[in-house]
This record gives structure tokens, C-alpha cells and sequence, in this order.
């Protein structure tokens, strides 16, 4: 079966962000952000400005599905850290709960081995939440009349999205 | 799977392009993001070769506007069509919410349509999905060319439960956005059910 629907409320959100910006001031990084594995954005914390985070978010996806898959051809389950060295910025991906993809991108005021130690706390941190998140989402799923802002969508709705 | 994030107020959905080898996927994006406001849309990131042939996928955000006060985002993304790629076309469909078959009309590539639906069924089935249940739209695409089997014929070739098809033509735009809306359509009211 596919993975269940991933459902964030404002206090997992509000935990995830407070980890996010811990992890980039312990490891002296640019940028820390979250994607799920499928390529969306969950949170990210840093010097944001510049970065289209969108195009990053699904590029990190893809490559970490890629890694995912010449790792099972090698016969390993999956590659749990990736590390891409540039000239000045380089980019260190880990993998959350199996599920989620952490990203923090760094220069030359931090080192490969400080992020490292970094990520390995905060992993822990963020595989907690996730946990928590999930479980709260099976627990209120079986709340057979489970209000969601989306039973009353109607055709208009989605004429409008495409109206122009 | 829709992400959808409460606390930003966010609905993210993931909608591929499936096809045969040079039926048009890439093409659909490239009208999608010439026609849509600068605004609405991210970069369109292609990963091709150097003959332009898509060689992992090709990626088009949308920010189409607010739903019952969520921002809803599109992601499109194409697989690549040529067979030896079927690997990478596995991973592209993790997480899908909606798909788009496209469709080449030339008579010559009615075989390579159905392949491909084929490889699409098993591909889904292999990620959990059924291609029964998954919201889901055919396009004929190419309706230009000479050569072209009649769109009723290739309905009765290709359909696979009755879905919503769309005759097009990418180069133009003909039938892109119907497409799309279509399947978008599907997708949300998806959730309603949920």
C-alpha cells in the first residue's frame, strides 16, 4: 500500500520549525529544510531569499529516490546519508524516519563533520514528531465524521482555480 | 498522497504525465508553464539528455490559488517514455495523486501506446495503486499529424475504465489545459471522499 496521507498541525509544524532553526545555529549552516520523500516542501529555516526552494525540494526528491534505487541493486536497504562538496556550498542529505528527507545546506564556517553530529540529534528530534504526527493521524482518521475543509469543495471551486 | 500542511495552510498534489516515448509529455508542461501567469508558476526543471529526450523527469510547480482558504499547489511532473527507463519511471510515480495518459495518435505508435498503459498498470500496481481507482484522464494527443487512427478507435484501444479523454494537440495547446483540469478535478474532489 502507498504511505497514508501525511496530515501537519500547527504544533508538530511549530516543533519541526524550532528543531529546524536549533540544527542551522548548533551546525553554523545557510539553509535547513525538510521535504518529504515525494517532493514537497515541509519547513525550512535560513537564508531563504535567494534559493527557489520549490525546484530544491523536488531535485532532492529525485535524487534521493535515484540513491534509493542503485542502493537495493547493491543489495542495501538505502544510502541514509548523501553528500554533494561544492567550491564554497555543499549540500548534506539525510533521510527522517524513512519518510522524510533533511537537507542543510553549509559553506567553509562549518565543517562536514559538525553537521554531521548536528543532524544525527536532531534526526532523532524529528523521527519523534513524525511519530507523534502519525500516530495522531491514524487515532483521528477512525473519527468516523472527521471534519475536513475539503468535504464541501464544489465545481465552482475548481472552475476558479482554472478560470484565467 | 495529497500532503496537506494545516498549520501553513497548504494542499500539495502530485500530477504525472505517462506516455509512450515522444507522445508529447514534455510538450503538455512546456504549454502549461508558457501560458500560465509568471506568478502561478515555479522554474520548469527538465532532466533530458542532450537530444532533448527526458532522461529522469521533467518538473512544473503550479500555485493555482487558494481552495476553501488553502493555497493549492500542483507539482506535473513527466516520466520518460522510452522503455529502458523504466526504473526511474517507478520512483516518479511514488506519491502520485492524478495522472494524465498521453497518448500518440500516429497509427504506427498504437503499439507503444498500449505497452506503455501496460507498463503504467504494472507500475502502479507494483506502488500500491490501482489504475481503477486513481483519478485518472486519457489524452490523444498529436490530432494534427496525417496518419492518425480515429479518436473512437483509439478510445476503444486504450481506455481502460471509462475515463474522461481528451483529443490535443501539445505543439498548439489544444486540449492541454482540459486535460489537466480534468484530472486536477478529480483529485480534489477526491478528498471530499476522504
Amino acid at each position: 500500500m502507498p504511505p497514508p496521507d501525511l496530515f501537519l498541525y500547527s504544533d508538530e509544524f511549530q516543533r519541526i520549525q524550532e528543531i529546524l532553526q536549533r540544527l542551522r545555529q548548533d551546525s553554523s549552516a545557510n539553509v535547513v529544510f525538510l521535504v518529504d520523500k515525494n517532493g514537497q516542501q515541509i519547513a525550512a529555516v535560513g537564508d531563504l531569499e535567494t534559493l527557489d526552494t520549490t525546484s530544491l525540494a523536488s531535485l532532492t526528491a529525485g535524487n534521493v529516490a535515484a540513491t534509493d534505487g542503485l542502493a537495493r541493486l547493491i543489495g542495501e536497504r538505502e544510502f541514509s546519508i548523501l553528500f554533494h562538496e561544492g567550491e564554497k556550498d555543499h549540500l548534506h542529505i539525510s533521510i527522517v524516519g524513512e519518510r522524510v528527507i533533511l537537507v542543510v545546506i553549509f559553506d567553509d564556517r562549518s565543517s562536514l563533520g559538525l553537521v554531521r553530529l548536528r543532524v544525527r540529534r536532531a534526526t532523532a528530534e524529528l523521527a519523534k514528531v513524525f511519530q507523534e504526527a502519525a500516530a495522531k493521524g491514524e487515532k483521528e482518521s477512525l473519527v468516523a465524521d472527521l471534519e475536513t475543509p475539503f468535504s464541501e469543495i464544489t465545481e465552482e471551486d475548481i472552475d476558479r482555480l482554472f478560470s484565467e | 498522497m495529497v500532503f496537506i500542511n494545516y498549520a501553513a495552510r497548504e494542499l500539495n498534489c502530485k500530477i504525472v504525465y505517462y506516455g509512450p516515448g515522444l507522445c508529447g509529455k514534455t510538450t503538455n508542461l512546456r504549454h502549461v508553464y508558457d501560458r500560465t501567469d509568471a506568478a502561478a508558476r515555479g522554474r520548469m526543471i527538465s532532466l533530458a539528455t542532450d537530444t532533448d529526450r527526458t532522461l529522469f523527469f521533467d518538473f512544473l510547480p503550479l500555485d493555482l490559488g487558494p481552495v476553501r482558504g488553502f493555497q493549492t499547489r500542483f507539482h506535473l511532473y513527466t516520466v520518460p517514455g522510452q522503455v529502458f527507463y523504466d526504473a526511474s519511471r517507478k520512483l516518479i510515480l511514488k506519491g502520485v495523486d492524478g495522472l494524465i495518459f498521453v497518448a500518440d495518435s500516429q497509427e504506427a505508435r498504437m503499439e507503444a501506446n498500449v505497452e506503455s498503459i501496460r507498463n503504467l498498470d504494472k507500475n502502479l500496481k507494483e506502488q500500491g495503486y490501482d489504475i481503477a481507482t486513481i483519478p485518472y484522464a486519457l489524452q490523444l494527443n498529436k490530432r494534427d499529424l496525417p496518419a492518425i487512427l480515429p479518436a473512437d478507435e483509439m478510445s476503444r484501444l486504450l481506455k481502460v475504465k471509462g475515463e474522461p479523454t481528451f483529443e490535443s494537440t501539445a505543439t498548439t495547446g489544444a486540449g492541454v489545459f482540459e486535460t489537466l483540469k480534468e484530472v486536477a478535478r478529480q483529485v480534489l474532489m477526491d478528498l471530499k471522499k476522504k
